[in-house]
C-alpha cells in the first residue's frame, strides 16, 4: 500500500522557525483515513479517503499558526482530530510532553480543560435549547473545581461583558442574538476553561466583512490578555496573514509550506502556495488590476480517496516534471529558503500582488 | 452589436436602442408579507447598466441585493413578496408594466442570471445535457441532434473537459466548479444581453472562484455583454467591477467607480467596509470595524438606515432619511447627509 509508506515518510518532526523554546503542542506524523464502506448487510471497506495524511507542526506559547486550504485539504479534519472528535489513524500529539492521542477517556476530559474548540458556524454551533449561561457554565459542571457554584453566573456574566456582549442577556437564548454575537458567546464559552489553547476552526467565515472585524479583534484582545495560543483554521489567506505569527498551507491532506507569515505571503516557495496567493483577489482596485500573471490552477483537487502517486499537487501544478510523479516530497527545506516546503523544485516568487512591487 | 454575431443566430428583438443604459433599476421597493410583520427588503434602489460593462452590487447579507436581482427577473415568490413601488427598465422599456408574452421573452434570453447555489439551481433528474438543449429547443425551436451539438459546443466554451461525455452526466457528478460552468453555460446559451451573477463564485474555493471570474471576464470580451455582479466579497469587485452600487439595507447608499469609491468612499458604510478588510500594512494592529449588526429588515431604524453604526452621524441622521446627493466625481452619488465630511475624513482605505 502505497498511503502506509508515504504516511511514514512525514512521521517526524518539522524543523520550523519561530520560537524557541519547547512547543506547547507539537503535532507529529498526524494521519486521519476515513474508511469507505460498502454493502447492505456486511459493510466492507472498500477504499480510505485519506483526509490527513502525515501533518506535523508545533504550536509555541503565545502564538498563532495559521492553517490555511482549500475545502478537502484536511484543515478542520486536522483540528476535530488534535481534539479527538475524530479518533486519530496515526501519530502523536504531544502537549506539555504528554500524548493526547494516548489518553483515556479522563485524561482527556482534563486535557480538553486546556484545549478549547470555536466552531464556524455560529448557528449550529450552539444548542438552541440552552440558555446563554447555561451555555457558559455546562463547562463547569463537568470540571466542578473550576469555579465553585455559588460563583458561576456571575463569572459567566465577566465573561459575556469581555466578549462585548450585554451581561444582562445572560438568560436569552442563542436565537436572539445576531451573527457576530453568536460567534461571541461561542469564544466566551472556550474562554470559560482558562484554556491555553484554542483552535479556532474557521471562527470568522460565515460572518459578513464589517462583523468579522469585530471577532479578529476579540480573538486578538483575548490572546493578549489571556496568553493564548492559536491554531487558526481558515480559507481566507488575508484574515490569516493578520492574526497568524507562522503559516501553514494545506493541500490534500498534507502540510505543503510552512513558515513565519512573512515567509509564507512575501516569499512562497510553493507553487500551490504561489497559486493559491494569486488567485485571492485583492481589495485594491488599482493593484488588482496591475498585478502580475495571475497562476490560474487547471482542474479540481483530485480525490483524497485516491491521491496522486508522488507529489500530491502534481496533476495541477504548473512546474510539475517526470520526477513529481515517482518522488513524494518531504516538506524540508532543499535550497535555503529559510522555511520548509513539499517541493521537489521550489522557486520564491512574490505571487501575492500586493507586494511584488517592493 | 458586432460580437453577438460570433456564434449563434438567436433571434433579435428589433427595439431601438434609445442609447440610455441596457437596465435600469428605478426606485425599486419589494417587501415580504410574513407573519411577523412585513419585512422590506429593497427601499428604493436605483441602479444602471451599460452594454459591455461590469456593475457590482456591494453588500452584506440582508442587504437586498439578491431580491433585487430576483425581481428583475420575476422569481419573487408571490406572496410573501411583492414588488411595491418602481420601475425595471430593459432599452427603456418597464418589464413590469409589459405583457407576461413579451416579459417572458425578455427574461432568459436577452437577461439571463446565474445564482451561487448550482447545485439547488439544476435539476437533479436530468442530464446537464438534457437541461442544456431543452433550452434550444424550446426558445429557438432545435430539433434534439442541432441542440445536442450547441450543447456540447457551449460545455467546451465554458471549460468543461471532454463536454461530449459531460453532456450525459447528472449535476452531481460534477465537482463545484464544473457545476457553476455548467449554470454559466446554460445562462449564455441564448446570448443575453445582459448577465446577472448573483454571488457566482462565493461558494467556491479560491482557485476556482478565480477560474470562474476569468470565465466570466472571457465570455463578456467576447460576447460584449453587460455583467451585473452581485456579491459581497470586495475582492471580487475591486478585481472586475467598473462601477459600484453599495447597498445596505435595500438602499444604493453609494455609487461611483470602482475605482473612487475604493478610494476614496463617500459613504459612512462604505468607509467601514474598507477599514473592515485585514491588509497586509495592518498586521499587528487591531481593525476598524463598524460597530453593531446589520439592521433587522422587519423594523428598519428611524431616519438613516445606517445610523446606529454610523460615527459620522449627526442629530438629524435620527429622524431624517438622507437624500441621494451628488457627489464630486465620475457619475457618483451617495445617500447620506455628510458626504463632504466623509470623503474628507482620515480613513484607512
Amino acid at each position: 500500500m502505497s498511503d502506509t509508506t508515504s504516511s511514514e515518510t512525514v512521521t517526524r518532526p518539522v524543523s520550523s522557525p519561530g520560537p524557541t523554546g519547547d512547543p506547547l503542542l507539537r503535532v507529529e506524523g498526524l494521519v486521519k483515513h476515513f474508511p469507505i464502506r460498502q454493502g447492505i448487510v456486511f459493510k466492507r471497506t472498500v477504499g480510505q479517503v485519506q483526509a490527513v495524511d502525515g501533518v506535523s507542526f508545533d504550536l509555541h506559547e503565545g502564538e498563532t499558526l495559521g492553517l490555511v486550504g482549500e475545502s478537502g485539504s484536511g484543515k478542520s479534519t486536522v483540528a476535530r482530530t488534535l481534539l479527538r472528535l475524530h479518533e486519530p489513524t496515526a501519530g502523536r500529539a504531544l502537549f506539555e510532553g504528554r500524548n493526547l492521542f494516548e489518553m483515556s477517556a479522563s485524561e482527556m476530559r482534563r486535557a480538553r480543560r486546556d484545549i478549547q474548540i470555536i466552531f464556524q458556524d455560529p448557528y449550529a454551533s450552539l444548542d438552541p435549547r440552552m440558555t446563554v449561561r447555561d451555555i457558559i457554565t455546562e463547562s463547569w459542571e463537568i470540571h466542578r473545581d473550576v469555579v465553585p457554584r455559588n460563583q458561576r453566573a456571575d463569572r459567566a456574566k465577566v465573561l459575556l461583558e469581555r466578549v462585548g456582549l450585554n451581561p444582562d442577556h445572560i438568560n436569552r437564548y442563542p436565537h436572539q442574538f445576531s451573527g457576530g454575537q453568536r460567534q461571541r458567546i461561542g469564544v466566551a464559552r472556550a474562554l470559560a476553561l482558562e484554556p491555553r489553547i484554542i483552535v479556532a476552526d474557521e471562527p470568522v467565515s460565515a460572518l459578513d466583512v464589517s462583523v468579522q472585524a469585530q471577532v479578529i479583534n476579540l480573538l486578538e484582545e483575548i490572546q493578549d490578555d489571556f496568553g493564548l495560543s492559536y491554531l487558526f483554521i481558515a480559507h481566507d489567506l488575508s484574515v490569516v496573514r493578520h492574526i497568524s505569527d507562522r503559516v501553514a498551507v494545506m493541500y490534500l491532506g498534507r502540510i505543503v509550506e510552512i513558515g513565519t507569515e512573512d515567509e509564507i505571503y512575501e516569499h512562497p516557495v510553493h507553487p500551490y502556495t504561489q497559486a493559491l496567493l494569486s488567485a485571492t483577489p485583492l481589495t485594491d482596485p488599482v493593484k488588482a488590476r496591475h498585478r502580475p500573471d495571475r497562476i490560474l490552477l487547471e482542474g479540481d483537487l483530485p480525490s483524497p480517496s485516491h491521491p496522486p502517486s508522488g507529489c500530491r499537487f502534481r496533476t495541477r501544478c504548473f512546474r510539475a516534471q517526470a520526477e513529481c510523479s515517482a518522488t513524494d516530497p518531504e516538506l524540508i527545506d532543499r535550497e535555503g529558503h529559510g522555511h520548509p516546503s513539499a517541493c521537489l523544485f521550489p522557486e520564491v516568487r512574490t505571487a501575492w500582488g500586493e507586494t511584488s512591487a517592493s | 452589436m458586432a460580437e453577438s454575431t460570433t456564434s449563434s443566430d438567436a433571434i433579435l428583438i428589433d427595439v431601438p436602442d434609445p442609447g440610455g443604459p441596457l437596465l435600469a433599476v428605478e426606485n425599486l421597493e419589494v417587501e415580504f408579507r410574513t407573519d411577523r410583520g412585513v419585512v422590506k427588503a429593497v427601499n428604493g434602489a436605483t441602479w444602471s447598466v451599460n452594454a459591455h460593462e461590469t456593475v457590482a452590487i456591494l453588500g452584506e447579507s440582508g442587504s437586498g441585493k439578491s431580491v433585487s436581482a430576483q425581481a428583475i427577473m420575476g422569481i419573487i415568490e408571490s406572496p410573501p413578496g411583492f414588488v411595491t413601488n418602481g420601475r425595471v427598465l430593459y432599452r427603456g422599456e418597464d418589464m413590469l408594466a409589459m405583457p407576461r408574452q413579451q416579459r417572458r421573452a425578455i427574461r432568459g434570453a436577452k437577461i439571463a442570471m446565474i445564482f451561487q447555489d448550482a447545485l439547488s439551481s439544476l435539476n437533479p433528474v436530468f442530464t446537464v445535457g438534457f437541461q442544456l438543449s431543452e433550452m434550444f429547443k424550446v426558445h429557438e425551436g432545435m430539433g434534439r441532434s442541432d441542440a445536442r451539438t450547441r450543447s456540447i459546443d457551449l460545455l467546451e466554451q465554458v471549460g468543461i473537459p471532454s463536454p461530449e461525455k459531460r453532456f450525459e452526466s447528472y449535476p452531481h457528478e460534477f465537482s463545484g466548479g464544473m457545476r457553476q460552468r455548467a449554470m454559466i453555460a446554460m445562462s449564455i446559451a441564448l446570448n443575453p444581453e445582459v448577465l446577472i451573477a448573483d454571488e457566482p463564485s462565493t461558494a467556491l474555493d479560491v482557485t476556482v472562484q478565480a477560474q470562474i471570474m476569468e470565465l466570466l471576464a472571457n465570455l463578456q470580451r467576447e460576447y460584449g455583454m453587460a455583467l451585473v455582479l452581485i456579491t459581497h466579497d470586495l475582492g471580487v469587485v475591486a478585481e472586475v467591477a467598473d462601477r459600484v452600487n453599495v447597498m445596505y439595507a435595500g438602499r444604493i447608499v453609494e455609487h461611483g467607480t470602482c475605482l473612487e469609491v475604493f478610494t476614496r468612499p463617500a459613504h459612512p458604510y462604505s468607509v467601514g467596509l474598507m477599514e473592515s478588510i485585514p491588509r497586509a500594512d495592518m498586521k499587528g494592529r487591531r481593525l476598524t470595524p463598524i460597530i453593531g449588526s446589520p439592521p433587522d429588515l422587519a423594523n428598519l431604524p428611524s431616519g438613516c438606515a445606517f445610523h446606529p453604526r454610523c460615527r459620522f452621524r449627526h442629530s438629524n441622521c435620527f429622524d431624517t432619511v438622507p437624500p441621494v446627493v451628488d457627489v464630486p466625481g465620475d457619475g457618483r452619488y451617495a445617500a447620506c447627509h455628510y458626504t463632504d465630511e466623509v470623503r474628507e475624513a482620515e480613513v484607512r482605505v
